[in-house]
């Protein structure tokens, strides 16, 4: 059998925490700007966040004549209208925004936007959401990050100690906040779709810093004198290997997703991308830094961890 | 670690198997399942209608309308009451959620309070059990100005019961359509949902529930003006252009509810579409009898504050049956007979949220979603093979019996399967590797570290154990959040990616560990090919 393939050596040994202050600097300017971004430019919400119409048509005789269409639509006076190729050049997105009035009033859109660009199209997705259910869309979607981030906390000080939960969560929160910040600076439909990204993101990212601080925590044990920052690099190295390996596996199935997976789901699946991306690096650069800000306790004789742990020291 | 009895040997045989099995299904059309023998398992995985194409619609009812309508009967009540007895009173009004009338005559007030009482109605509450309540409370404010609320518990109870009938009326109105497998479900306390797969034109579908569809059939008042309309009579207009006005009787000779049958047909004369319709007996004495007395005069039937049709009435009409004709279309008379047969809802809905998805997209999107699976897998199971050699081939063989649970879980349940649920299976491709990823890096530092091939494979599944546990616990966490926040397609990539996280520890952590326990035992090797 050929000799497997190793990505990283085994004697890789690479300062990361020498490194620290740049990361720092890098992703506090990062987490600044993307701030300033959502708040100044904001976010391309979707019709889920701003309440309005989506209609996706398919020409069914050849390449869709957008100007056309804008033509026929700007005549309805339905307000902010956005019109694109989605996918192919015999479909188009066509966005309308939400209608004053309340929920009764959207209905009527979709009849007359029908009447004008007629039965030359095939309609593939109509979506209609009113303004009492975007309202409830938002609270729902910004709650469900902030519980996953705040039931993390909880498990991570339960299973650790609270400076390796006040990492994890920091690098987290760095996670979606520059997440919302890419969004924002390259103005894409940020949706429902993307709050579950951004969750799964935080799923991934968390998985990663565990697997680092599961590390770090054996080492502890292991060397109970070691300089912190010395055995944070040690623990970092002797784990960089898997970290790329799945990085690699992660992003290589996601990329298949990307270009294979249609264009309903792309910008789900850029914002995972993204989330690997930036996820490997805050738990390399955030959330072990943070430890060694926070000067994690050295004695760990007498906590109960995991039994597979314990057995190693 | 690496000992296995041999009752777990064959449990993890059992679930893998189990697993395989369930999953089976989906390779198959639904009419080479329909054909399986009995024993073995048909269900193929429950698609979304993001992949199935079809419509979901987030109805509210407009339960203020219930209460209004409530209210409005105790006005009616009260000043028939007050005035049968020439009890005076003044200034009677629907204010919130009560009725105040001030008592003019002082010394009567307690007469009145006590002919006010008698209006109440029970409530029957589930939740109060035998406790008697009626849904009225009576309260004397300051000079004679008597309140006259609906109860919390009244409120809450009519509001459930308009849902509830909401929900049947809806149901009836559905199943008329004669879709495959409506799914009509009740959302918080005055939503109802639903969903109609393989339904790609919702227009008719919110034709059909945007009408409350309350019938009546009332006198037209001949001599009264339009424009000063005496007392007891309401102007209801037509749906003409420009729409034609009716004086009439506030006083329904018949309504929607004593109708048993409609039914759509044609005019033989005319061939013009018709609807067809039937009374209960009451329906048919009444209409009987105020025909008879009202020959040579129009009557109006009314739909949801629109005169459809106002005919003279020729000869009494006393066999109970009838005919509508106002000018409508096949499709329209059609639709007037699912709505008069289903009947009327106890009040309007409001459309919150439509999504329809044509079966041509949900059709491009299962086989984009497949080729992504297929390629994403293919290209970690050569990359596994690349890094890991033989071990790489034990965690895709993994993999795919991962993959198989994963379906055959989601079978099992029934679980919805969206597009964002493939992407979930896709994620956990990429993920599942995870565990064996973490193993074998562990297992390649044991041997740097010396260990003999055996007891470094032992040492490292058992010190990757407690990371592989913590690192997805983390995730299913999120995966859990998501579950209970999200809503349709993301609901289902929640589903996908906690069942993987799950089945993908089992297979990443002990189907490989079986395939290293029986190749050691076959091999006994004398290095680790790692």
């Amino acid at each position: 059998m050929m000799k497997p393939l190793q990505l990283i050596s085994p004697n890789t040994k690479i300062p990361f925490l020498t490194y620290r202050m740049i990361a720092f600097v890098v992703s506090g300017v990062l987490m600044a700007t993307s701030i300033v971004l959502a708040l100044v430019f904001g976010l391309n919400y979707g019709i889920d966040f701003r309440g309005g119409t989506l209609i996706e048509i398919q020409d069914k005789t050849g390449p869709a004549d957008i100007g056309k269409i804008r033509d026929k639509l700007s005549n309805l006076g339905l307000g902010d209208v956005q019109i694109q190729e989605f996918g192919g050049p015999r479909d188009v997105l066509i966005r309308i925004s939400q209608q004053p009035g309340g929920d009764e009033v959207q209905q009527q859109v979709i009849t007359r936007v029908k009447e004008v660009i007629g039965d030359t199209v095939v309609y593939r997705r109509v979506e209609v959401v009113g303004p009492k259910v975007s309202a409830e869309l938002i609270t729902s979607g910004i709650t469900a990050v902030i519980a996953a981030i705040f039931a993390v906390l909880i498990y991570i000080w339960f299973r650790f100690e609270w400076q390796f939960s006040i990492g994890a969560v920091s690098a987290l929160v760095h996670d979606v906040v520059i997440t919302i910040g890419m969004f924002s600076a390259l103005q894409l439909e940020f949706n429902l779709s993307i709050i579950a990204a951004i969750l799964t993101i935080v799923g991934y990212s968390l998985n990663d810093t565990v697997v680092v601080f599961d590390r770090v925590r054996e080492e502890l044990r292991r060397y109970k004198t070691m300089e912190l920052s010395a055995l944070l690099n040690l623990a970092i190295n002797r784990t960089l290997s898997r970290t790329i390996m799945t990085s690699v596996t992660t992003l290589l199935a996601l990329l298949s997703l990307y270009i294979f997976g249609g264009e309903v789901i792309r910008g789900f699946t850029f914002a995972m991308i993204w989330g690997v991306v930036i996820g490997t690096y805050s738990s390399i650069f955030i959330a072990s830094p943070i430890l060694l800000l926070l000067k994690v306790k050295r004695d760990w004789s007498r906590t109960g961890a995991s039994p597979a742990n314990n057995s190693a020291s | 670690m690496l000992h296995f009895a041999n009752w777990k040997i064959a449990t993890v045989l059992a679930v893998s198997l189990a697993g395989l099995l369930f999953a089976m299904p989906n390779m198959f059309s639904s009419e080479m399942r329909a054909r399986f023998p009995s024993l073995l398992p048909n269900q193929a995985v429950n698609l979304g209608l993001d992949l199935r194409g079809g419509s979901h619609l987030l109805l509210e009812v407009e339960t203020g309308v219930v209460i209004k309508e409530r209210l409005e009967a105790v006005i009616d009540d009260v000043r028939s009451n007050l005035r049968e007895q020439r009890i005076r009173y003044t200034g009677l009004r629907a204010d919130k959620q009560a009725v105040m009338v001030r008592i003019t005559d002082p010394e009567r007030l307690d007469e009145a309070i006590a002919l006010l009482e008698d209006l109440a109605a029970p409530v029957t509450n589930g939740v109060l059990g035998s406790v008697a309540t009626v849904d009225l409370v009576i309260e004397v404010l300051d000079e004679n100005l008597i309140s006259i609320a609906l109860t919390e518990s009244a409120i809450e109870q009519r509001i459930l019961s308009a849902v509830d009938q909401s929900i049947e009326i809806v149901r009836r109105r559905i199943d008329e359509l004669g879709t495959t497998e409506p799914t009509i479900q009740r959302q918080g306390s005055e939503r109802i949902l639903i969903q109609v797969p393989g339904f790609d034109d919702p227009a008719r579908l919110k034709t059909l529930l945007g009408q409350t569809a309350k019938m009546s059939f009332r006198l037209v008042d001949v001599t009264a003006r339009t424009e000063a309309p005496p007392a007891g009579t309401d102007v209801i207009y037509d749906e003409s252009n420009p729409p034609r006005a009716y004086v009439l009787r506030r006083r329904v000779v018949v309504s929607g509810e004593n109708l048993v049958d409609a039914q759509p047909g044609f005019e033989q004369q005319t061939n013009e579409p018709i609807v067809t319709f039937r009374f209960d007996a009451t329906g048919a004495r009444r209409f009987g009898q105020v025909t008879q007395e009202n020959v040579g005069r129009p009557f109006a039937i009314v739909l949801d504050n629109k005169v459809i049709s106002a005919p003279v009435i020729r000869e009494a009409i006393l066999g109970g049956t009838g005919q509508i004709s106002g000018g409508f279309s096949v499709e329209e008379a059609n639709d007037l007979a699912i709505l008069l047969r289903a009947g009327a809802l106890p009040a309007p809905l409001i459309i919150l949220e439509e999504r329809t998805v044509g079966p041509g997209l949900g059709a491009d999107s299962i086989a984009a979603g497949e080729m992504a699976a297929i390629i994403g897998l293919l290209i970690v199971i050569g990359f596994m093979i690349v890094s890991y050699g033989l071990f790489g081939v034990f965690s895709d063989i993994a993999l795919m019996i991962n993959i198989g649970l994963i379906l055959g879980i989601l079978s099992l349940l029934q679980a919805t399967l969206t597009l964002p649920g493939i992407a979930g299976i896709v994620l956990t491709i990429g993920m599942a590797v995870d565990a064996n990823v973490l193993i074998y890096e562990r297992i390649r530092e044991e041997v740097r570290q010396g260990k003999s091939p055996i007891s470094a494979i032992e040492a490292g599944y058992k010190r990757a154990l407690g990371t592989i546990l913590d690192a997805n616990i983390t995730t299913f966490i999120a995966a859990v959040i998501l579950f209970q926040m999200g809503s349709g397609p993301v609901r289902g990539f929640a589903v996908t990616l906690a069942i993987g996280i799950v089945t993908s520890v089992f297979t990443a952590f002990t189907v490989t560990r079986l395939m290293v326990s029986v190749w050691i035992r076959r091999r006994r090797p004398g290095a680790v090919p790692l």
